[in-house]
This record gives C-alpha cells, sequence and structure tokens, in this order.
C-alpha cells in the first residue's frame, strides 16, 4: 500500500440533473475532471463545456483520399499495367468505376475513423487506467452518474472538493487510489512468458501454414486438378447423339480474326514455319507478360521448370535444356498453339503475334541461361516428359 | 414526462415509452444480461437444436458438392445462375432491414428502433455471411475462388476486371459486411465494458475486458462516440442504397430481356427491405418467445414494422406492375415475350406464388388485429420470405431459361442438394442468431437506458450556463 497515490476523488450522483448541475458547477472551476454516464447524457457537452467532436473532418478526407488512391490504382491497372479491351469499353471507362470508388470511400471512411478515434483519440486499448476495478465505476456502468476531479488538476485540494461534491448533492464521496509502480510498468523484451507465448505462436503458424501447404492440398478434392471429368479431344460422347465429344461449329461459320492453322505435327511446322517478328524490346515485353500469365504456372518465371502447383500437376520441362535450345522457333510455335502431352493448347487464348512474342522470349531466357545444362540432365528432363506424356494417357 | 392514461394505440402523435414497464436502470441491466449468464432454458436447446439439424444438411450437401462437383445441382445451360446466385441475392436482401434498423431510423429518430436495433444489425452481418457463401460456392472451387475475387500483385501479372457488376458486388458486399461489422462492434463497445463490471468469473470478466478495450463511460469519449455513431449511421445508409443497386447491375447491366431494365436497382432496393424487415419480423417472435423478452420489444415495435412491411409490399406490387406495362410500352418484343413467359409461361406457379406472397398478402396488415396479431404476423412474415425468394428465383431462372436464341431454351430443375444447400444456409443464419442472442447483450444497454422515461436530464435544466441549445439527439 506504501505506492499508492491518489488519482481522483469521486462523487455519484443518482439523476441526471444531479449530474448536470455538477459538471456545469465544476467544469468552470477545474480542468483535469470527467464525468462517467452509463449512456450519453444530453447536453453534456455543454455543461462540461466541451467543445463538439471534429471526427467527421478526418472521415471526408481519408475517405476522399483512398477514393482518390483507388481511381489511380484501377486506372494503372486497366490503362498502363495491362489494358485489356473488355466488353467495347475504352480502357479509361470512367463511369464503371465509380462504384467501386464509392464502396472504397464509404470503407476506408468508416473504419480508418473507428480506428482512429479507438487508438488517438481514446487511446485504447487501456484496461490498466486506475478508474478500472473501482466500485465508482461499476456503479456508473450500472444504474449512478459520477464525477471525478484529478489530483493532478492546480486547483484540487481534497476538503475543498469534498465540500464542493456535498454542496451538491453527491450520494457517495470516495478516493481513487493507483499504485506508480504498477502504472509505470513497461513489458520486458526477454520476459520467459513473453518469449515462450511468442514462440509458441510462430511454432503454430509454421506448422499449420507447413501442413496447409504441403498435406492438406494433395488430400482430396483439393488435388484433382489432374482427374477432372471431361470430354478430351476425339473421345467418344455419351451426351451427344452422334457420340463425337468434339463439337463442330454449323457448316460455314468462321471465327472472327480466324487464320487456318494447317500444321498437324511439330516437324512439318519446325520445317515450315517461319518467325515473322523481330525480338524487339516491345515485342518481349509482350511476350514476357503473356509468358508469364499462361507459361509461368507450370514452367517457372524463367521457364526453369519450377512449377507453382507443387505437384498437382507433373512440372513443365526446363525450357532452357539444351535440347530446347535446338528446339526450332516453329517447334515452340506449333506446341503452345496445339499443345503437347497434358499441356492443352492455347490457340484459343493467346493471338498469333503474342504465341511468336513468347518464342521470342523463351529465346531471351535461353540465352540469359546461356550454357547449356550437362547432357545427362537434358535426357533426364526429356525421359521425365516423355513419361508424364504417357501418364496422362 | 408520458403518463399511463394515454391512448399510444390509437393517437398515432403521441410516442409511448420505449422501455414498457417501468424499470429501473440496474433492472434493465439485469433483464437484458439475464440470458448470457443463466443455463438456456428447454426451448433454447429445441430451436438450437432444430436450427443445428438444418446446418448439417446443409453441411453434407456442400461437402458431397465439393467432393464429387457442382454436377450434382440442377444449374444447366443456359440457366448457369440458378439456386446459389438465386440465395445470394436473396441472403443480402435480408441483411438491409438490419442497416435500415440500425442506420436509417437512427438518423429519422424512430426511437423504438432502439430495442430491435442490435439485434437486427446481428442479423445483417450473419445475412452476408450467409450469403457470401453462394457465390463462391457456385465457382465450384471456393477455395481458390476466394483469393482470385481481390486485386493483389501476382505471379501472373493478372489483375481483376474493374469495369465488371460481379467485382463490382466483390466490393459492395465485403464493404458492407465490414462497415456492418464495424457499426455492430462500436454499439457493443459500451455493454461490453457492463458486462466487463458485472462479470463473476475470472475468464468472463478477462474475455469482456479485452472486447470492451478498457471503456471508461467518460463523456469525453462518448463526445466523440456519438460522433461516430451518428457517421456511420450515415455513411452505412448510401451503402445500404448502394449494396442491392449493385447485386442488381450484375442483372441490370447484362443485355439480356428482364434483366436489362433501369428499375431494378430500386425495385431490389425496396424488396430487400421488405424480405429483410419479414425476417426480423420472423426470428425476433421467436427469440422473444425463448429468451422471454416480451417487454422490451413491445408490441408496438412489431406492428410498426408490419406497417412498413405493408409500405414496402406495395412498393414491389408497384415495380411488378411497372415492368409489365414498361415490356408492352416499349413495344420490345423480346421484353414483351420474356414477361409474358414469365406469368403465363412454364413457370407460372413460381411467377403466381411471388406475386401473391408479395403483393396481395400483405394488405392484410391494413386491419389492425392482424398487425398486432403474433401468431398471423409470423405467418404473413414467413409468406413474405416464401414470396421473396420466389422473386429472385423468377428473375433469375425465367430470364434465363428462355433466352434470345429458342434452340437453346432448357427447363431448370433443381436437385435435392440444391435444397439441402438452401436449407443449410437457413440453418446456418438462424444457428448464428440464436448463439448471438445467448452469448451477447441482444438489446443496446446503453441505447435502451438512454430512452428511459427518467433516462434524460428535465429541460429545466439543459444548458444553465451558456443557453446553447444542443437538442440534436
Amino acid at each position: 500500500m506504501n505506492n499508492e497515490k491518489l488519482y481522483a476523488l469521486t462523487a455519484l450522483f443518482d439523476t441526471p440533473d444531479g449530474i448536470m448541475k455538477a459538471a456545469d458547477a465544476i467544469s468552470g472551476q477545474y480542468s483535469r475532471f470527467d464525468v462517467n454516464t452509463p449512456y450519453p447524457v444530453h447536453g453534456m457537452d455543454d455543461a462540461m463545456k466541451l467543445t463538439p467532436s471534429r471526427i467527421g473532418y478526418f472521415t471526408i478526407s481519408i475517405g476522399l483520399a483512398c477514393m482518390s488512391l483507388m481511381l489511380y490504382f484501377i486506372f494503372w491497372t486497366n490503362n498502363v499495367d495491362y489494358p485489356q479491351i473488355i466488353g467495347g469499353k475504352p480502357f479509361f471507362a470512367f463511369p464503371t468505376y465509380v462504384p467501386i470508388m464509392f464502396e472504397i470511400t464509404i470503407l476506408t471512411g468508416a473504419v480508418l475513423s473507428v480506428a482512429m478515434m479507438i487508438s488517438v483519440l481514446f487511446r485504447f486499448p487501456n484496461n490498466a487506467h486506475p478508474l478500472h476495478d473501482s466500485g465508482y465505476m461499476k456503479a456508473v456502468s450500472s444504474d449512478k452518474y459520477g464525477i471525478y476531479i484529478e489530483a493532478k488538476d492546480s486547483n484540487f485540494d481534497y476538503a475543498k472538493v469534498e465540500s464542493l461534491y456535498k454542496e451538491l448533492g453527491a450520494i457517495e464521496i470516495s478516493p481513487v487510489y493507483y499504485d506508480e509502480e504498477e502504472l509505470n510498468w513497461t513489458p520486458q523484451t526477454w520476459d520467459p512468458k513473453f518469449v515462450i507465448g511468442t514462440l509458441g505462436i510462430a511454432a503454430f503458424t509454421s506448422f499449420s501454414v507447413y501442413m496447409h501447404m504441403n498435406k492438406v492440398l494433395f488430400l482430396p478434392p483439393f488435388n484433382w486438378m489432374m482427374e477432372q471429368p471431361r470430354a478430351d479431344y476425339g473421345e467418344e460422347s455419351e451426351f451427344f447423339a452422334d457420340t463425337y465429344s468434339m463439337r463442330v461449329a454449323p457448316a460455314g461459320t468462321i471465327a472472327r480474326g480466324f487464320m487456318p492453322y494447317t500444321y498437324d505435327n511439330p516437324d512439318s511446322a519446325a520445317k515450315y514455319l517461319s518467325n515473322p517478328t523481330v525480338p524487339t524490346e516491345e515485342n518481349l515485353k509482350l511476350g514476357q507478360r503473356k509468358f508469364t500469365s499462361y507459361c509461368s504456372p507450370c514452367h517457372g518465371n524463367l521457364a526453369e521448370g519450377a512449377s507453382r502447383l507443387r505437384g498437382q500437376m507433373p512440372p513443365g520441362p526446363d525450357l532452357r535444356a539444351e535440347m530446347y535450345q535446338n528446339f526450332e522457333d516453329g517447334r515452340f510455335y506449333h506446341t503452345i498453339t496445339k499443345g503437347k502431352g497434358i499441356m492443352s493448347g492455347y490457340e484459343a487464348q493467346i493471338t498469333r503475334e503474342e504465341r511468336w512474342a513468347i518464342v521470342n522470349y523463351i529465346r531471351t531466357l535461353q540465352k540469359a541461361y546461356g550454357v547449356p545444362a550437362p547432357k545427362e540432365e537434358t535426357e533426364a528432363v526429356a525421359e521425365n516428359m516423355d513419361n508424364n506424356t504417357e501418364a496422362s494417357n | 414526462m408520458h403518463t399511463e392514461s394515454k391512448d399510444f394505440d390509437n393517437d398515432l402523435r403521441l410516442e409511448p415509452p420505449i422501455v414498457e414497464g417501468s424499470r429501473s436502470l440496474k433492472e434493465i441491466d439485469d433483464a437484458i444480461i439475464a440470458p448470457l449468464n443463466r443455463i438456456p432454458n428447454i426451448k433454447f436447446w429445441i430451436a438450437l437444436g432444430f436450427t443445428l439439424t438444418l446446418l448439417m444438411t446443409g453441411a453434407v450437401a456442400l461437402g458431397l458438392s465439393f467432393y464429387y462437383g457442382t454436377g450434382l445441382w440442377g444449374n444447366n445451360n443456359p440457366v448457369g445462375w440458378a439456386f446459389p446466385i438465386v440465395n445470394f441475392v436473396f441472403w443480402v436482401g435480408i441483411g438491409h432491414a438490419g442497416t435500415l434498423i440500425s442506420a436509417i431510423l437512427f438518423l429519422l429518430r424512430q426511437r423504438w428502433r432502439n430495442g430491435i436495433a442490435r439485434f437486427a444489425e446481428a442479423m445483417t452481418i450473419f445475412a452476408v455471411i450467409t450469403a457470401l457463401i453462394f457465390p463462391l460456392i457456385h465457382t465450384g472451387r471456393p477455395w481458390v475462388a476466394a483469393v482470385y475475387l481481390l486485386p493483389y500483385p501476382n505471379q501472373h501479372s493478372l489483375w481483376v476486371n474493374f469495369t465488371s457488376p460481379l467485382l463490382w458486388d466483390v466490393f459492395a458486399v465485403s464493404t458492407y459486411f465490414t462497415v456492418s461489422f464495424v457499426f455492430w462492434y462500436v454499439g457493443l463497445i459500451p455493454d461490453f465494458a457492463v458486462l466487463r463490471d458485472r462479470a463473476t468469473g475470472k475468464i468472463k470478466k478477462l474475455i469482456y475486458s479485452l472486447f470492451s478495450l478498457g471503456w471508461r463511460f467518460s463523456n469525453r469519449h462518448w463526445k466523440h462516440y456519438e460522433m461516430m455513431y451518428l457517421i456511420l449511421a450515415g455513411m452505412a445508409t448510401p451503402l445500404v442504397l448502394s449494396v442491392h443497386t449493385i447485386v442488381s447491375f450484375d442483372f441490370a447491366v447484362s443485355i439480356l430481356p428482364g434483366w436489362h431494365t433501369t428499375i431494378f436497382p430500386p425495385y431490389f432496393v425496396a424488396g430487400a427491405i421488405f424480405s429483410g424487415f419479414a425476417m426480423v419480423q420472423n426470428s425476433l417472435i421467436v427469440i422473444r418467445k425463448i429468451f422471454d423478452m416480451e417487454d422490451l420489444i413491445p408490441m408496438r415495435t412489431l406492428e410498426l414494422m408490419n406497417k412498413i412491411i405493408l409500405l414496402t409490399g406495395m412498393m414491389v406490387g408497384y415495380a411488378y406492375s411497372m415492368e409489365f406495362f414498361i415490356a408492352w410500352y416499349s413495344g420490345n418484343q423480346p421484353e414483351t415475350f420474356t414477361f409474358v413467359n414469365r406469368a403465363f409461361g412454364p413457370y407460372w406457379w413460381a411467377y403466381w406464388i411471388m406475386f401473391s406472397c408479395n403483393v396481395f398478402i400483405p394488405q392484410l396488415f391494413w386491419f389492425k388485429k392482424i398487425r398486432r396479431n403474433l401468431f398471423v404476423m409470423f405467418i404473413i412474415a414467413a409468406l413474405v420470405n416464401v414470396g421473396m425468394w420466389f422473386e429472385r428465383f423468377v428473375i433469375t431462372v425465367t430470364s434465363l431459361s428462355r433466352d434470345f436464341l429458342p434452340s437453346s431454351w432448357a427447363y431448370f430443375t433443381p436437385t435435392i442438394t440444391d435444397f439441402a444447400i438452401l436449407i443449410g444456409s437457413f440453418g446456418l443464419f438462424f444457428t448464428l442468431v440464436l448463439l448471438f442472442v445467448r452469448v451477447l447483450p441482444a438489446v443496446s444497454i446503453a441505447e435502451i437506458k438512454a430512452v428511459t422515461s427518467k433516462g434524460q436530464p428535465s429541460h429545466a435544466h439543459i444548458h444553465i450556463s451558456n443557453g446553447k441549445s444542443n437538442e440534436a439527439h
């Protein structure tokens, strides 16, 4: 008890009128005081001579700021980073941005204002205030109206405050003390409890992430990428009356931008197809973009065969290996177009120019890699690829 | 203020006390906190058992759908948006009543809302949680889709399509959920502090202390808190209107006859409030019985809600008629065909269930006796929910099943899995509602205390010192 210091002298009132009178009287003489009521009492701000809350200015500024950022972000993704024509709209289709900008204004305005109010204006969470757990706090949280004057107030005098409270008709007057040592307690970095707790959380997080990435994702149905019920090219169909799973467009139909592709095997494509594009910087950038979008999930960002599918599909081969360094451009083009083994054709997704740009980009990656891999490794890769091809068939 | 002799029932200008009976503030605490501290009665366990059964039905159906794929559902080509989207729109709509009660009625100073606001907000949150499940499971692989909906920098250097109504929907519904949750939590902070100061067990006290953040009922805090609450209400109001507007854009921005109309946004919002109030009504009547809260949620509140159901029901009826009128007046053949097909085509039964439940049956609320009869209003509210579910079914399925190309027309038949998932969504929603009433104060303690008859200072005492008027609250 020797560390206990006086925090404040509190008084309880049992009517809203009583607390209004008290707040009005005390706000004239003291500055470090506060009123605690179980609910907001009308007119209390005036009685306490508080200025109105200006939190609304924060809300509107943060909301509008985030809205502008969002507009810039949408503009950047749609116009700069990955321009795409969607539904014939212009790249900068402002009306279609409005709904998201509106939602972002509300979202950030609400969430950030509440966060600011709680952390900056209230300095919460704070469960170590001297008033907590006092009889005073328990009374004002239920049905009494309380006021307290802090001992730190320059005009504070115990006897004077006590008599003022009595004069105002307080039903209960009690001092609240605090333990200075407890209040000044600062967290210790090497506190064993803290260290063990942190390590425990770290271990739990690592374990659960490891289990998720390496075990859970390999349980059915998450690992069914290879076993999807589907109609393959040339397979018999039970669904269609003519038993062909491959559907043929009505006679005479020509798809927009259609160009016949007459090569039915990679060898003829390799022999007769030549690359019509020049690997300029622009062309390579296009190739890089399409490669990262369509090829990198299985072949890796640098064509090194580092599949991101982590075993759910067999990895794509290392395209920098000697065997592929010696591939003709036409052979690559044919594989992208028609697919090979379990790789499906990308005729429908990637345009002709983009396919050639991808070929150019793969060439650049091969050059950057330089020296071909040792021969045994290349064969192993090729063999691996053949196995995969067989497995899929 | 008010005396018992006034005739509140017949003189609509009089506002009766919000809390029936004269309870002291301490008794209000006791009454609201009681369900949290006692072991629930048998009514609660029966109700919980029932809702958990529904939930398990849905969980099993969903598990099977994940394992075998979405082929277990009735979705076909061209009706690709079948039950999942119908259920999604239905549940998002349910949520709207909560925000309407908590935000719009707050701004309009309708004090009767105080008794039901917390509960309605909780219903909003649970309804949106339930709704969010459906677009995700509709993708077939929700564990993948949940990530791809967000614009994050990825290895494929691809972004989400910001110009698509479906992405607007992602932003609208997730914003709606977040803001409703924040609004709800801000309202709960003082109540957590009440629970903290009354808690007996050590663990209970720790939990309540954590969630109360150390709230001290300080008036210097109340000042900001009240302003923040007003701002949140002010922001939630356009938000709630925008959410169902954007949901209606999912349909209206496409070019399908029956969807491509400008009446959709207001029509959807009115429908959402209509169905939401009916659902609040249904749940309130049950919860009021289970937890014996008859005097915190008086009959007058229920009656006022019935009036709103009557009003919004007529707005929905107006929208139905206006759609028909425009279909005829525009002279657009596919449009005319679609609406005639809705009412007299293969889905005529769904259309007339919708029309009678939403337009004809709520007309019974013109009678005061019916507005104040618990059993009848429960049945009517339930029928309104049925009708509003069928409204979404009619809009989604009839337009899709007969689009421009007659060769691709097909009739949609739901499977048992579809129904099981629908039942499960009700199970999830009502389980969450029951658990909420069991573990959190279902009525806002601070708000209800502020509207008790002696809760505010008498006018003579206000502003003694500077005379500035602050009657805004």
